[in-house]
C-alpha cells in the first residue's frame, strides 16, 4: 500500500477531478431522494472496530442503517468500506485471524451474540459482490442453488426462479436460455443474475460491495434502476467508489476515510459522517467530506 | 533486430553471429530430446523381447489365459495366461483406492476448506514425508504390522494368510493417499474464492460450499488425482512383492496371497531366468502390459489436470 | 418483507431455518474430514514407530558392527557396509548424470524452445515419463545398459537407470523454478546488451538455482529409496567388498532391506528394520537440506 498522498486520490472519479477542484458532482433532485423518511433502523452499529491480526482496519464506527432505504458507503480506497459492509453479514469471520469489537444490532438483536448462527445471519442478509461471481452452472441452477441448499421448498422452483429473475430485471433477456451456462451472459447480466440469486433465498437486507465497478455505464444504469425498485422490499447497503452513483441512488450516505497513523504504515478506516445523501453532497458537515467530494482530497 | 540499410561502422548495428551460443543452445536441445530417447528406449526394449515372447506364446493366449505358471529351471515351458496377474494388480488398485480415496479426499477437503493455517502447516509436511517413504519400508510395515497387528486380530488368524492382498492394498493405499490429497487439494484451491463467497453470502454452510460448489468446480482435478493414484497403485512393486505374496491366482479373496504384474517382474529377475528363455522374455511381455496400462491412465490424468489449470486462468 | 413473524433473536439462532438433518450432516461431515486426515497422519506415525520399534535395539546394540560388517548368513553378524557404500555411489552417479541433463533440458524448454508441435510433444513426453512405474525403468536399464551396452549389473548401469528415472522429476522442478523468475530480470539483462544465453547463464539460472536444487535433492532422495529398478538390473546382496570402480557390482540399502525382509528368521526382520532406520535417516537429512535451501535462499519476487 503506497503512502504517497497523490495515490490517495485514486477513487475520486475522473470526471470530478478534471472538471476542476471545486466543482461538486451534480446531484439529481428527484423527489425520491429529496424526501427521506425516518424509517425504523435495521442495523444499529456502535463502536465497531475490525482487526486483521494486530492491524485495525476500521475503528469505532457508530451509525444506523434504516429500513427500506439505500444507504451508500463512500470513501477513498483503503478506508475500510468493504471491511465494514462485510461485518454486517459476518462474512469477515471466514478470514482466519480476524476479530470484531463493538456491537452491531440487527432489529435490536446483537448479531455477534453467542447464540447467533452466522449462517442464519447470511441467509437473511444477502450479498452481491464486486465482480459478478456466478457459479459455473446454468442460469437456472444459479438461481435455484440458494433455495435448494437452504432447504426452502417452494411450491414450484420454476416459478421461484422466474420470479427472482423478473425482480432482477433479467427475465426478459434470458427466459429462452435459462438452461444455458451463466458464463454466456454479459458482465452486467451476470451481475443481475447474482442479484436474482441473492433475492431467491428471500433475504431481508441486500449488501452490495461495489456491484458496478466491473461494469460499463449502460449496465451500471440498469443495476441502479433495479436497486431503486428493490428498496420497496429490501434494505440495501451499497459500497461504491463512484460518488455520482451514491448521489443517484442512495437515500443516505456514509463517508469513510482512512486515518494514517504509525508513521504512515497503518491505515485505519473511520466514519466521518452519515447523513441524507443530498446534504452530504451539498452541505457536508465535515471538512474532510467536503474535500473528498469536491476532489480536493488529501 | 532490424538491420539498417547503411550500417554505420561502429560495430553495433550488424547482427553478430554467435557460434558459441548456437552450440550451447544445441546442447541444451539435446538434453531435451534425450527424454524422447528414453521413451523410445523403453518402447524398443519392451517391444523387442516381447515380440520374441509372442512368437512362442500367441498373444491371444497371453491376454485371455487364466493360468500363469511359468516353469522354472531348465524346462522352457509353462502356461502364460496373464489374467491372474492383471487380476492381482486390479485387486491391489481397487483395495488401495478403498483406503486412499476416502482418506486422500478427506484430507484434501479438510486442508483446502476447513483447516486453520497452523494445522495445514503440520499436515502438509506429514503428507510429503509419507509420499517420500521408500516403498520397501512400506512393504516392511505391511508385513510386520498391517498383517499381524491389524488384519489378523480383526479378521482371524485362520482366515488371513501371512502374505495377502489386503495388506498390500492397504500399504499401497497409504502410498497413493498423498498423491490424491495433494493433487485434489491443488485443484480445490484453484477454485476462485469468489465462488465460495457467493455461496457463503447466501447462507451456505461449509459442508454445502465444499460439496456443492468447490468439489464440482474441481472435479476434473480430483478425477485426475484418482486416475494417477490408480496408475501408481498398478505400477507399485515392492510393497506388493513383500506383503501380497507371489501366487498368481484368479481370486477375489483379499486375504489370500496373489501376484501382481509388478511382483512377477521383481520375483522373476531375482530368480534365475536364463536370458533367451520364454520365462525371461515373459518379463518383457508383462512389462509391456504394465507400461500400456499405466501410460493410458497417465495420459488421461494429464489431460484432466490441464483442463482444471485452464478453467480458472 | 421486514414484517417480523418470529422474534428476531429466534430467527438468527442456530437451526432457525436449517433442518436438524442439515446441522447433523454438517457435524458428521466436518468430523469425518478431521478423522480422515488424522488417520493418514496416524498411519505415518505407526509406520515410523514400527520400524523404530523393530530395528532400534539391533542398531543401538552394536552400531559400529552394523555399519562396518558385510552381510552374513548369521543375522547377528550381518552389517550394511556394502549396501551403504553402494547407495552413496549410486547417489553420486545419479546426481552426476541427471543434474546437468535435467537442468539443461529445463533451460531449453523454458527459455529457448520454439512454441511448436515438437516442443509440445517433448513436454507431453516428459509428463508421461514422470508417471512410468519405476520397475519399467528397471527393464529399460536391463535391456539397454546391462545387456545391450554390456555394462552388466554394475554401479554405472544402476546410476544411469536411476538417473533416467529421476530425469522427468528434475526437469519439472527446474522448469517451475525457472518460470518463477520474473520476465523483468531477463528484460533488464537484454537491455544491457546481453544475449539470451548470457541472460540465462548469469541472471536467470542463478536466481532459479535454490528451487532447482530443492527439486534435485528431493528427486535424488526418491531415487536412492527405490528398490524395484535396482533389483531388475540385478543389484546383488552378497557383496563382500566396497566398490572402487563404476564397473563393479554393487548392493544398495533398499535392496538389502528387501532381501532381509523376505527372509523367515525374525532376526533378519530386525536387521531390515535397523537398515530401514538408517535409510530413513538419510532421506530425512536430504529432505531437511532441501527444505533449508528452499527457505534460506528462496527469493521473493
Amino acid at each position: 500500500m503506497s503512502q504517497n498522498p497523490l495515490t490517495l486520490n485514486h477513487d475520486v472519479n475522473d470526471a470530478t477531478r478534471s472538471a476542476g477542484p471545486t466543482r461538486r458532482p451534480e446531484v439529481p433532485t428527484s423527489p425520491d431522494i429529496a424526501v427521506v423518511p425516518d424509517t425504523d433502523p435495521v442495523f444499529q452499529i456502535s463502536d465497531l472496530s475490525f482487526f486483521y491480526g494486530a492491524f485495525r482496519a476500521i475503528r469505532d464506527v457508530s451509525m444506523d442503517v434504516r429500513g427500506n432505504q439505500i444507504t451508500a458507503v463512500i470513501g477513498p480506497s483503503g478506508c475500510g468500506k468493504s471491511t465494514f459492509i462485510r461485518c454486517l453479514n459476518r462474512m469477515n469471520e471466514l478470514i482466519p485471524g480476524t476479530r470484531v469489537a463493538g456491537r452491531i444490532d440487527y432489529h435490536g438483536q446483537d448479531l455477534y451474540a453467542d447464540d447467533v448462527d452466522p449462517i442464519e445471519v447470511r441467509r437473511r442478509i444477502g450479498m452481491v459482490f464486486q465482480k459478478p461471481n456466478p457459479f459455473p452452472k446454468s442460469i437456472y441452477d444459479n438461481v435455484a442453488f440458494g433455495p435448494k441448499v437452504n432447504g426452502l421448498k417452494p411450491a414450484s422452483m420454476d416459478d421461484l426462479v422466474e420470479e427472482s429473475l423478473r425482480r432482477a430485471a433479467l427475465w426478459d433477456e434470458v427466459k429462452d436460455k435459462v438452461k444455458k451456462s451463466a458464463f454466456s451472459l454479459s458482465g452486467g447480466q451476470q451481475q443481475r443474475l447474482c442479484i436474482a440469486r441473492c433475492i431467491a433465498v428471500k433475504p431481508e437486507v441486500i449488501l452490495m460491495d461495489e456491484p458496478c465497478s466491473a461494469l460499463d455505464p449502460l449496465a451500471t444504469n440498469r443495476i441502479e434502476e433495479l436497486m431503486i425498485e428493490l428498496k420497496q422490499d429490501y434494505t440495501i447497503v451499497i459500497v461504491t467508489h463512484n460518488m455520482q452513483q451514491a448521489a443517484r441512488v442512495s437515500d443516505r450516505t456514509a463517508f469513510f476515510t482512512a486515518e494514517v497513523s504509525d508513521e504512515g504504515r497503518e491505515r485505519t478506516g473511520v466514519l466521518v459522517e452519515l447523513d441524507r445523501t443530498e446534504k452530504i453532497f451539498t452541505a457536508p458537515g465535515d471538512r474532510r467530506t467536503e474535500d473528498y467530494i469536491t476532489g480536493r482530497f488529501g | 533486430m532490424a538491420i539498417p540499410l547503411q550500417a554505420p561502422d561502429i560495430g553495433i548495428a550488424r547482427r553478430r553471429s554467435r557460434p558459441g551460443e548456437r552450440v550451447i543452445v544445441g546442447l541444451l536441445a539435446l538434453c531435451g530430446l534425450l527424454s524422447v530417447l528414453v521413451t523410445v528406449g523403453i518402447v524398443l526394449v519392451l517391444a523387442g523381447e516381447a515380440a520374441r515372447f509372442f512368437a512362442k506364446v500367441p498373444i491371444v493366449d497371453f491376454l485371455t489365459g487364466t493360468r500363469w505358471a511359468p516353469s522354472g529351471g531348465r524346462v522352457d515351458a509353462g502356461e502364460f495366461g496373464v489374467l491372474p496377474l492383471i487380476n492381482g494388480s486390479l485387486m491391489i488398485a481397487a483395495g488401495s483406492l478403498l483406503v486412499g480415496l476416502p482418506l486422500g479426499l478427506a484430507t484434501a477437503v479438510y486442508l483446502s476448506e476447513y483447516a486453520p493455517a497452523r494445522v495445514r502447516g503440520i499436515v502438509k509436511p506429514v503428507l510429503e514425508i509419507l509420499a517420500g517413504i521408500p516403498t520397501v519400508v512400506v512393504g516392511f510395515f505391511a508385513l510386520n504390522f498391517i498383517t499381524p497387528s491389524l488384519l489378523r486380530p480383526v479378521f482371524g488368524e485362520g482366515r488371513v494368510f501371512i502374505f495377502n492382498a489386503a495388506a498390500g492394498a492397504i500399504a499401497v493405499g497409504l502410498m497413493i493417499l498423498p498423491v490424491i490429497a495433494s493433487i485434489s487439494e491443488d485443484a480445490m484451491r484453484a477454485v476462485p474464492n469468489a465462488l465460495r463467497e457467493a455461496a457463503f453470502g447466501m447462507g451456505a454452510s461449509r459442508r454445502v460450499v465444499a460439496l456443492r460448489v468447490v468439489m464440482p468446480a474441481a472435479l476434473s482435478g480430483i478425477t485426475a488425482s484418482v486416475i494417477l493414484g490408480v496408475s501408481r497403485a498398478v505400477g507399485e512393486t515392492m510393497a506388493v512383492t513383500i506383503a501380497a505374496g507371489n501366487t498368481p491366482r484368479l481370486t477375489t479373496n483379499f486375504f489370500e496371497s496373489i501376484q501382481t504384474l509388478t511382483a512377477y517382474i521383481a520375483q522373476t529377475v531375482s530368480g534365475e531366468a536364463a536370458a533367451g528363455s520364454t520365462r525371461y522374455q515373459s518379463l518383457f511381455a508383462v512389462g509391456a502390459t504394465l507400461f500400456v496400462i499405466t501410460l493410458g491412465m497417465n495420459l488421461l490424468s494429464i489431460r484432466l489436470v490441464r483442463r482444471f489449470r485452464q478453467a480458472y486462468q | 418483507m421486514t414484517a417480523v413473524a418470529l422474534p428476531i433473536a429466534a430467527r438468527l439462532r442456530r437451526g432457525a431455518s436449517r433442518s436438524r438433518l442439515g446441522l447433523l450432516l454438517d457435524a458428521v461431515f466436518s468430523s469425518g474430514l478431521f478423522v480422515g486426515t488424522f488417520l493418514g497422519v496416524l498411519a505415518l506415525g505407526l509406520l515410523l514407530w514400527t520400524v523404530y520399534d523393530r530395528g532400534w535395539e539391533r542398531l543401538a546394540s552394536d552400531p559400529s558392527g552394523f555399519f562396518a560388517n558385510f552381510v552374513s548368513r548369521f543375522p547377528a553378524r550381518a552389517g550394511i557396509k556394502a549396501a551403504l557404500y553402494g547407495t552413496a555411489w549410486l547417489m553420486g552417479l545419479t546426481a552426476l548424470f541427471s543434474f546437468p541433463i535435467g537442468v539443461g533440458a529445463a533451460v531449453y524448454l523454458e527459455e529457448f524452445a520454439p512454441r511448436n508441435r515438437l516442443t509440445s510433444f517433448v513436454e507431453a513426453n516428459i509428463a508421461n515419463l514422470a508417471g512410468v512405474p519405476s520397475v519399467v525403468y528397471g527393464i529399460l536399464g536391463l535391456g539397454v545398459f546391462v545387456r545391450f551396452m554390456r555394462m552388466g549389473p554394475s554401479l554405472l548401469a544402476g546410476g544411469l537407470t536411476l538417473a533416467l528415472m529421476s530425469l522427468p522429476l528434475i526437469i519439472i522442478a527446474a522448469r517451475e523454478s525457472l518460470r518463477a523468475v520474473p520476465v523483468s530480470i531477463r528484460l533488464a539483462a537484454y537491455a544491457l546488451g546481453a544475449t539470451k544465453w548470457q541472460a540465462v547463464r548469469h541472471h536467470v539460472l542463478p536466481a532459479a538455482m535454490p528451487g532447482t536444487m530443492t527439486g534435485v535433492i528431493l528427486s535424488l532422495s526418491r531415487a536412492i529409496g527405490e528398490t524395484a529398478p535396482l533389483i531388475v538390473i540385478g543389484a546383488a546382496v552378497s557383496i563382500f567388498n566396497t566398490p572402487d570402480d563404476v564397473r563393479d557390482p554393487f548392493s544398495a540399502l533398499p535392496v538389502l532391506i528387501f532381501n532381509w525382509t523376505s527372509r523367515p528368521q525374525p532376526a533378519f526382520a530386525e536387521a531390515a528394520a535397523a537398515a530401514g532406520i538408517v535409510l530413513l535417516a538419510m532421506l530425512l537429512a536430504m529432505n531437511t537440506v532441501a527444505i533449508f535451501l528452499r527457505k534460506r535462499f528462496a527469493t521473493r519476487w
